[in-house]
C-alpha cells in the first residue's frame, strides 16, 4: 500500500482524549459464515475516544469485526455490547445502536438518487425526526467541515471518489453518533484522492471521536491510532500501541505482514 | 507527449497542447450520410434499393386510404360501387361512435367524457413543476376517484356508501385545486391559508389540521346541498364497450399492477417463510396460465367461491383477474429492479439506523423503479394489447366492436379499415406510453 500518502499537519501523533468509559466490548465472540469460521473467539473492548486500526490481509475478518458492531453480521456465538445495550436480535437495540454508530463504506455508498445534501438530511429527518431546516443546517456545518459546501446540490455522480467517500463521512456525522466505524474508506480511491480523505480523518480524530478503522494507510495509522490490531484467520493475532506496533512487533506473523506492506 | 527528461537542472514545464477540431467529413450532416448510407458502393446501392421499397409501400398506402378512398356512403355495397379498390372509411365513420363508447346509450356518453376529463385533471398537478403535496393528490386519486368514476359510468341509485364516497370525492376534488390554484398564484399552500384566515397561525403545528378539516367539513357539506340527491340513470355494465371498456381496463389493470407488484415482489423477498411461499406461488401460479384461461376462471369459478347473496357481474369478474395477472408479471419486473441495486445501498441505509420500510420506501423502491422503467412500461403496452382477450368471454372492448362493424348487415365484409382502424387507435396509445417513459427516463437520469 502506499505509505508515501502524505498527511497535511506533519508526522508526529495527535493527542487523544481517552476516557475510562468502555464503549464497545466484544466478549468470546465467533462468527461463521455457513461452514466457514470468520471470527475466532474474538475479545475486545474499546473505550470512549479511542481509536483504534484495524489490518490484516484480506479474508482475515477485519470487515465482518466491525460489521458485527452495528450488526450488519450477525454474530451466532458469545456477547457483543455497545454503549452498554447487548446485541442480540432485539430489533430495537438493533436500531437504537444504529443511529449512535456512523459507518463509512469502502464503496462509499451514497444515495445516487439523491443530492449530496439529501443524502446527508435524510437519516436525521426519517430516523431522528428532525425538522427540515434544522437537519439542512447541520448537514451545511459537516459539508463545511469535509470543505465541500459548495457540492450540496450536485448529485453523487457528478462527484469524485474522494468528495463522495468526504460526503459519506459528512452523512454519518449528521447524526451525531458517538463511534465511527470506517471499512477500508480508502481502498478504492485513486492514489491523488487517498490524502483528501485521510485529513478529513486525522481531523475528526482531534475532535475526540471514538473511531475504529480497517485500513492499511500506515501514515494514518501512525498519526491517529492509540491501538493497532493485526488480524489474521479470523484471530487477533497482535494487538499493540502504534509505536511498537511498527518498531518491535511481538508475533512474527505480524512482521511478515508488515515487511509486505511496507516494502516496495 | 510532452517529452520529460530528467536533468539535474530546472524541471521542464509541462504545457498541455490546444484541441483541434475533427476533420470535417466526420462530423455533422454530411458526415451522417456518408458514415451510414453512402459507405460503400453495396451499401450506396442498398440505400437506393430500400429508399424505392419505402416508397412503393407508401405510394399503394396512400392509393388505397386516399386516393381512392371513400367516406361518405350508406353501405359496403355503395362504397364497393364508387371505388372497389379503395379504404370504405364511410363504415368507420358511421361507426366511430360505437368503436369509441360501444354500446353505451347516445345520451348518457357525456358521463364517459366527464369521468376521464375528471382523470386527467385529476391527474394534471403531477406534471406541474413547484407544487407541493402531489403525492397527496396522488393518494385522493386513487382512494376516491374510483367511486366518483365509478358512478358516473354505472349511475342509477346511491346506497349509504356510494352517496359518502361520491361527496368526499367531489369534495375532495374541489379542495386539490383551490391548493393547487392557490399555490400556483400565491405561492402558499391551501392549508397555510386556511389556517392563517382562522387565526391559527400561532398555535402549535400540531393543530393546525383541525382548521383544515373544518373547512372540508364546509365544502362537504356545500357539495352535500349541491349534489346530494343528483342522480344519473342506470347504464348496465352491458352496455359499456369500446376503446371506453379498453381504456377502463386497462388504466385500472395497471394503476393495480403497480402496487400489487411491488408488495407481491418485497414479499417473495421476505425472510418470512409463509409470506415469501404464498407470494411465490401466486406468481408462479398466475404466470404460468395463459391470460384466457385467468379470465375464463374468473368468470365461471369464481362465483362458486363466493357467498350465493354476493354477485359479482362479469366485468367485475374480469377485471380481477387480468388485474391479479398484471400483477404477477409486474411483481417479477419490480423484482428484478430490487435485485438491481446493489447491495451496499441496503447495508448503507441500515447502518443509518432506517426501519425496513423506510428503506424501502426511500433508498431501494425509488432507484429500483426508476431503472425498471423500460421494463415497466413494456410491461404496461403488453396489458393494454392484452385486454382485448376479455372480447373472447363477450365483452365488446374495442376489439369486438371492430369485429361487429363488419358482421352487420349493411357493413358485411367491412374487415380491412376497421382492423386498420384499430391498430392506428392502439399505436397512439402505445406509442405515446412509450415515448412518454423515455422522456421519463430522460428526466430522472442522474449520473450514478
Amino acid at each position: 500500500m502506499s505509505d508515501e500518502v502524505v498527511l497535511s499537519g506533519g508526522e508526529e501523533h495527535i493527542a487523544s482524549a481517552i476516557s475510562d468509559e468502555v464503549v464497545i466490548t466484544f466478549d468470546d465472540v465467533n462468527k461463521w459464515y455457513g461452514e466457514f469460521h470468520v471470527l475466532k473467539d474474538i475479545n475486545l473492548s474499546v473505550q470512549k475516544g479511542e481509536r483504534i486500526v484495524i489490518c490484516g490481509p484480506s479474508g482475515s475478518g477485519k470487515s465482518t469485526l466491525i460489521r458485527c458492531i452495528n450488526r450488519l453480521e450477525p454474530h451466532q456465538d458469545g456477547h457483543i455490547a455497545v454503549n452498554g445495550v447487548n446485541l442480540d436480535g432485539s430489533v430495537k437495540n438493533i436500531d437504537a445502536i444504529r443511529s449512535d454508530v456512523g459507518m463509512v463504506f469502502q464503496s462509499f455508498n451514497l444515495f445516487p438518487h439523491l443530492t449530496v445534501i439529501e443524502n446527508c438530511t435524510l437519516a436525521p429527518m426519517w430516523v431522528k425526526k428532525m425538522p427540515k431546516a434544522d437537519a439542512d443546517e447541520i448537514a451545511m456545518k459537516y459539508l463545511a467541515r469535509v470543505k465541500i459546501p459548495e457540492q450540496a446540490q450536485k448529485y453523487p455522480g457528478q462527484l469524485s471518489g474522494g468528495q463522495q467517500q468526504r460526503v459519506a463521512i459528512a452523512r454519518s456525522l449528521c447524526m451525531n453518533p458517538s463511534i465511527m466505524l470506517f471499512d477500508e474508506p480508502t481502498s478504492a480511491l485513486d492514489p491523488e484522492m487517498i490524502s483528501e480523505v485521510l485529513d478529513v480523518m486525522v481531523e475528526l480524530a482531534a475532535t475526540g471521536m471514538t473511531m475504529l478503522c480497517v485500513t492499511h494507510e500506515m501514515a494514518f495509522a501512525k498519526k491517529v491510532a492509540d491501538r493497532v490490531i493485526f488480524m489474521d484467520f479470523g484471530e487477533i493475532v497482535e494487538e499493540n500501541a502504534p509505536g511498537e506496533f511498527f518498531d518491535n512487533a511481538k508475533v512474527d506473523r505480524t512482521q511478515i505482514f508488515l515487511s509486505q506492506i511496507l516494502a516496495h | 507527449m510532452a517529452s520529460v527528461e530528467s536533468s539535474s537542472a530546472a524541471a521542464i514545464v509541462f504545457t498541455k497542447k490546444p484541441d483541434k477540431p475533427p476533420p470535417p467529413t466526420t462530423v455533422g450532416v454530411l458526415g451522417w450520410f456518408r458514415e451510414n448510407l453512402f459507405y460503400s458502393w453495396p451499401s450506396t446501392i442498398f440505400t437506393f434499393v430500400a429508399l424505392y421499397l419505402i416508397y412503393m409501400g407508401f405510394a399503394a398506402l396512400y392509393q388505397w386510404g386516399i386516393a381512392d378512398a371513400v367516406w361518405e356512403a350508406e353501405s359496403r355495397r355503395e362504397c364497393l360501387d364508387t371505388s372497389p379498390h379503395g379504404a370504405c372509411w364511410a363504415g368507420i365513420i358511421v361507426w366511430f361512435n360505437g368503436i369509441i363508447y360501444g354500446r353505451f346509450p347516445h345520451a348518457e356518453q357525456w358521463r364517459v367524457d366527464l369521468g376521464f376529463i375528471l382523470l386527467v385533471l385529476w391527474m394534471a398537478p403531477f406534471w406541474f413543476p413547484r407544487l407541493t403535496g402531489k403525492i397527496g393528490i396522488g393518494i385522493t386519486a386513487v382512494v376516491f376517484y374510483p367511486f366518483l368514476a365509478g358512478y358516473l359510468f354505472a349511475g342509477g341509485e346511491r346506497g349509504w356508501f356510494m352517496q359518502t364516497m361520491v361527496l368526499l370525492a367531489v369534495t375532495v376534488f374541489i379542495t386539490n385545486w383551490l391548493h393547487i390554484v392557490l399555490s400556483m398564484v400565491t405561492g402558499r399552500s391551501l392549508r397555510e391559508w386556511v389556517v392563517r384566515v382562522t387565526g391559527f397561525t400561532d398555535k402549535h403545528e400540531r393543530l393546525h389540521k383541525y382548521p383544515m378539516l373544518g373547512f372540508q367539513a364546509i365544502i362537504l357539506a356545500g357539495v352535500y346541498l349541491w349534489l346530494g340527491s343528483w342522480s344519473v340513470s342506470e347504464v348496465s355494465t352491458n352496455l359499456w364497450g369500446g376503446l371506453f371498456l379498453t381504456l377502463l381496463i386497462s388504466v385500472l389493470a395497471i394503476v393495480t399492477a403497480l402496487p400489487g407488484g411491488v408488495a407481491l415482489a418485497l414479499a417473495r423477498r421476505s425472510h418470512m417463510p409463509v409470506i415469501r411461499v404464498s407470494a411465490i406461488a401466486f406468481i408462479e401460479l398466475f404466470r404460468s396460465v395463459p391470460l384466457i384461461t385467468v379470465l375464463f376462471m374468473a368468470v365461471t369459478m369464481m362465483p362458486l367461491f363466493l357467498p350465493l347473496d354476493f354477485q359479482l357481474n362479469k366485468l367485475v369478474q374480469a377485471i380481477i383477474g387480468v388485474c391479479l395477472f398484471a400483477a404477477a408479471y409486474m411483481a417479477e419486473v419490480v423484482r428484478g429492479g430490487l435485485q438491481a441495486v446493489p447491495n451496499g445501498q441496503y447495508e448503507a441505509a441500515k447502518a443509518m439506523g432506517l426501519t425496513y420500510w423506510k428503506s424501502m420506501n426511500l433508498i431501494i423502491l425509488p432507484q429500483a423503479l426508476k431503472l425498471m422503467i423500460p421494463n415497466i412500461v413494456s410491461n404496461f403496452l403488453g396489458l393494454v394489447k392484452d385486454t382485448t382477450l376479455v372480447s373472447i368471454i363477450g365483452l365488446y372492448d374495442m376489439l369486438l366492436m371492430l369485429k361487429a362493424a363488419g358482421q352487420n348487415p349493411i357493413w358485411i365484409g367491412l374487415h380491412t379499415e376497421p382492423l386498420f382502424f384499430g391498430a392506428v387507435i392502439y399505436f397512439i396509445l402505445c406509442f405515446a406510453m412509450s415515448q412518454y417513459s423515455q422522456a421519463l427516463e430522460r428526466k430522472l437520469k442522474t449520473t450514478r
